[in-house]
């Protein structure tokens, strides 16, 4: 009985602290003004850069306090759209290019067209903005301006004997097979292909590459067919010839930085941010110094570079109270003056800062493929119900690369089951 | 029962239907709809939701992956909290270290403890490969939640580690109550271990046991977050679990409506397993 007893008390201790847990969220000095701001911790600016930011932005915004938050990427989008279905939450979000189909069409962020100034609307590249817009309206500011690169390990493409990294996906396949053959490491290249958006990403860049397209005009499934199903046997044949880490499929961007910047991949396909941490920061790599970038290779006769846009923006959601300060904070954590500062994690998204020394030092072959990949960037589908897709695209994917199906069937039962099934 | 007793229990049911079952009521709504997560127009849809997720060869799929899921874990946990009990039960120097030290696991939160385990299974710098290469059982480091064929295995394995614990406390408990006369008595009638098990321990094991293994096999039922942590229904969507097929439908996709018809036919089975354990419990009473 003592321990029934016990254990309701138990029970009444962590519900109060739930209570008061929650009661604490939301109140700040009453003078200020609290906005909550959700990011995500992974790729791009690190969670203390934004807080860095976030920082400089109260000291020069006295009465405005910001409440950062962070998740991981993955659960960014629910995170997001929970906190909108409860009726409150978060005054600005960073959302995912892939998203504002969805977050317009259900009214999850504010239309801000008209807030963006004519010297915004100059500045910022033009390609930037397609991240934030969907049927001709802008829902944010564009923030984080990324696409995957292809990484490459110049020490073991030295040691190979090879004189350029590859330009085309064909050549990155006979040169891994070199350096297998030569046993410098034992799966060559390495990929996030884990169940989740991040497979996508790659296979999106492979799409590009072979020419392929998401949605036909009509806007029905066309990945079953000439590229989208060459991009995923590319996959594939990778794997099954031992080239690809086979763990791959484990693996998100986090992972991938890892492995590669362990020394035991020689090619690796990411996100800006892995540069500076690979080849920059000694405590996160053993590779310091020995890390190249270009952009992901092209296919003879159908592309000389490939890339995905990956882009992500800031925007306002429609349940904001305070719009206003929330608009402020977002115009100064993409003004070009923080993005500048903060260059080594994510390129900046105002077109001038790529000629500024500041931002290119250091990091010069990183802007060179940035400024071939980021005019290249090739969309995945805008549509409202794209988390259905690409889930369905994501068990394709797996489904091809565990041999349960060839890479057209996989494929052919994705097209079949987008929009209905479960 | 007297108008006195409703009237004093009134606040909690009162306060119980509002926080149970304004819940439920709202969920059965919504299932017979088109509703979104996020508003907009809703439509009668009658049965349409129950017949889509019922005729899709996806549901049972996600049903089958559970019930494996349920089987290989509550199994486990049964006999590994069964054979902790009978070894606590012995007197040797230091129990009560151990029998502390048994309860962690079990403390431990479920999304601390499958953070852990990926990192014990991780592909490249884990314990578990470098365990099984040093000791000769595999030859190369493997993707245990990478694999379909051996992800459900890894996760239940996980599970099981956190849960047998409060199966071993369970019995440990019922153990204590055999009362020593008899114990004793069979020793001294000549009972081999077996049957002293078999005859005079089990028959106080086996209600408390019951008990276990049951609402483990509820809780089991509803798996959710140490998937969602350790692989998110992957790879290939061998390890996707009913309920992360509602979070799915519900929350990631938006379609409140479908995902709350498939959480209710949820419900519908656990409300059998509770059916289930409520007998046992009366059957034990009965006893008594």
């Amino acid at each position: 009985m003592s321990g029934k007893v016990r254990s309701l008390i138990m029970q009444a201790v962590i519900g109060g602290g739930l209570l008061a847990g929650g009661q604490m969220i939301g109140h700040g000095a009453s003078a200020d003004t609290t906005i909550n701001a959700l990011f995500m911790s992974q790729a791009a600016y690190s969670e203390s850069d934004v807080r860095a930011m976030t920082a400089d932005f109260e000291k020069a915004n006295p009465g405005i306090k910001v409440n950062a938050e962070f998740v991981p990427y993955e659960g960014l989008h629910d995170k997001t759209t929970l906190a909108q279905g409860a009726g409150s939450g978060y005054d600005v979000v960073l959302f995912d290019v892939i998203w504002p189909a969805e977050f317009a069409e259900n009214k999850v962020l504010v239309d801000v067209t008209d807030k963006i100034t004519p010297e915004m609307q100059k500045g910022v590249l033009p390609g930037a903005w397609t991240t934030v817009e969907y049927k001709g309206h802008r829902y944010g500011m564009p923030w984080i301006l990324d696409t995957k690169y292809l990484f490459y390990n110049t020490e073991i493409l030295k040691k190979a004997g090879i004189a350029h990294p590859p330009k085309t996906w064909a050549e990155l396949e006979k040169q891994a097979e070199i350096i297998k053959e030569k046993k410098l490491v034992e799966f060559p290249i390495v990929w996030s292909w884990a169940q989740a958006e991040a497979a996508i990403c790659d296979y999106t860049t492979l799409v590009a590459a072979y020419g392929g397209k998401f949605l036909d005009d009509s806007g029905k499934p066309a990945f079953q067919t000439d590229g989208g199903v060459d991009a995923l046997k590319y996959m594939v044949e990778t794997t099954d010839k031992g080239l690809t880490n086979p763990h791959s499929k484990e693996y998100l961007e986090e992972d991938v930085r890892r492995v590669f910047s362990s020394g035991d991949a020689a090619f690796a396909l990411n996100w800006t941010y892995m540069y500076n941490m690979a080849n920059g920061d000694p405590k996160e790599s053993k590779i310091v110094g020995k890390v190249g970038v270009v952009p992901a290779p092209g296919i003879e006769g159908k592309s000389k570079a490939s890339a995905v846009n990956g882009s992500m923006g800031l925007g306002i959601t429609s349940t904001s109270k305070h719009p206003d300060e929330a608009w402020k904070y977002i115009v100064f954590m993409t003004s070009q003056k923080v993005q500048n500062k903060y260059a080594k994690l994510s390129l900046p998204i105002w077109a001038s800062s790529y000629s500024d020394p500041a931002v290119t030092k250091g990091q010069e072959s990183l802007v060179a493929a940035a400024k071939q990949s980021l005019g290249i960037m090739f969309p995945r589908p805008t549509t409202p119900t794209y988390q259905q897709l690409s889930t369905q695209l994501q068990q394709a994917i797996h489904t091809a690369l565990l041999k349960s199906a060839s890479p057209a069937d996989a494929l052919q039962t994705a097209a079949d089951a987008a929009g209905g099934g479960l | 029962m007297s108008l006195r007793s409703w009237l004093l229990l009134a606040p909690l049911l009162a306060l119980m239907t509002f926080i149970i079952g304004w819940p439920l009521a709202k969920t059965v709504a919504v299932s017979f709809t088109d509703a979104k997560l996020l508003g907009g127009d809703v439509h009668w849809l009658g049965l349409a939701n129950f017949q889509r997720v019922l005729a899709a060869p996806a549901f049972y799929e996600v049903v089958w992956t559970t019930i494996r899921f349920v089987l290989i874990s509550v199994g486990a946990e049964f006999l590994l909290g069964l054979l902790a009990a009978l070894l606590l039960d012995q007197k040797f120097h230091g129990r009560g270290i151990v029998r502390a030290l048994m309860i962690l696991p079990w403390a431990l939160p479920t999304v601390v403890n499958a953070t852990m385990w990926r990192l014990i299974y991780n592909p490249d710098f884990g314990a578990f490969n470098a365990l099984f290469t040093q000791v000769g059982l595999i030859d190369a480091y493997r993707s245990w939640l990478g694999e379909p064929g051996s992800a459900l295995y890894a996760i239940c394995l996980a599970d099981v580690w956190k849960n047998f614990p409060l199966v071993a406390l369970i019995a440990l408990a019922a153990l204590q109550s055999v009362p020593r006369e008899l114990r004793a008595a069979a020793v001294i009638d000549g009972a081999g271990p077996w049957s002293r098990f078999r005859a005079v321990i089990l028959p106080y094991l086996i209600g408390p046991l019951t008990v276990a293994v049951v609402l483990r096999i509820i809780e089991a039922f509803k798996v959710f977050d140490i998937i969602w942590v350790m692989t998110r229904g992957g790879p290939a969507n061998s390890t996707k679990t009913i309920s992360i097929l509602v979070y799915q439908q519900a929350f990631s996709f938006q379609q409140a409506g479908l995902g709350g018809s498939i959480a209710l036919i949820m419900v519908l089975i656990s409300a059998l397993l509770i059916a289930g354990y409520v007998t046992i419990l009366r059957k034990q009473g009965e006893l008594k």
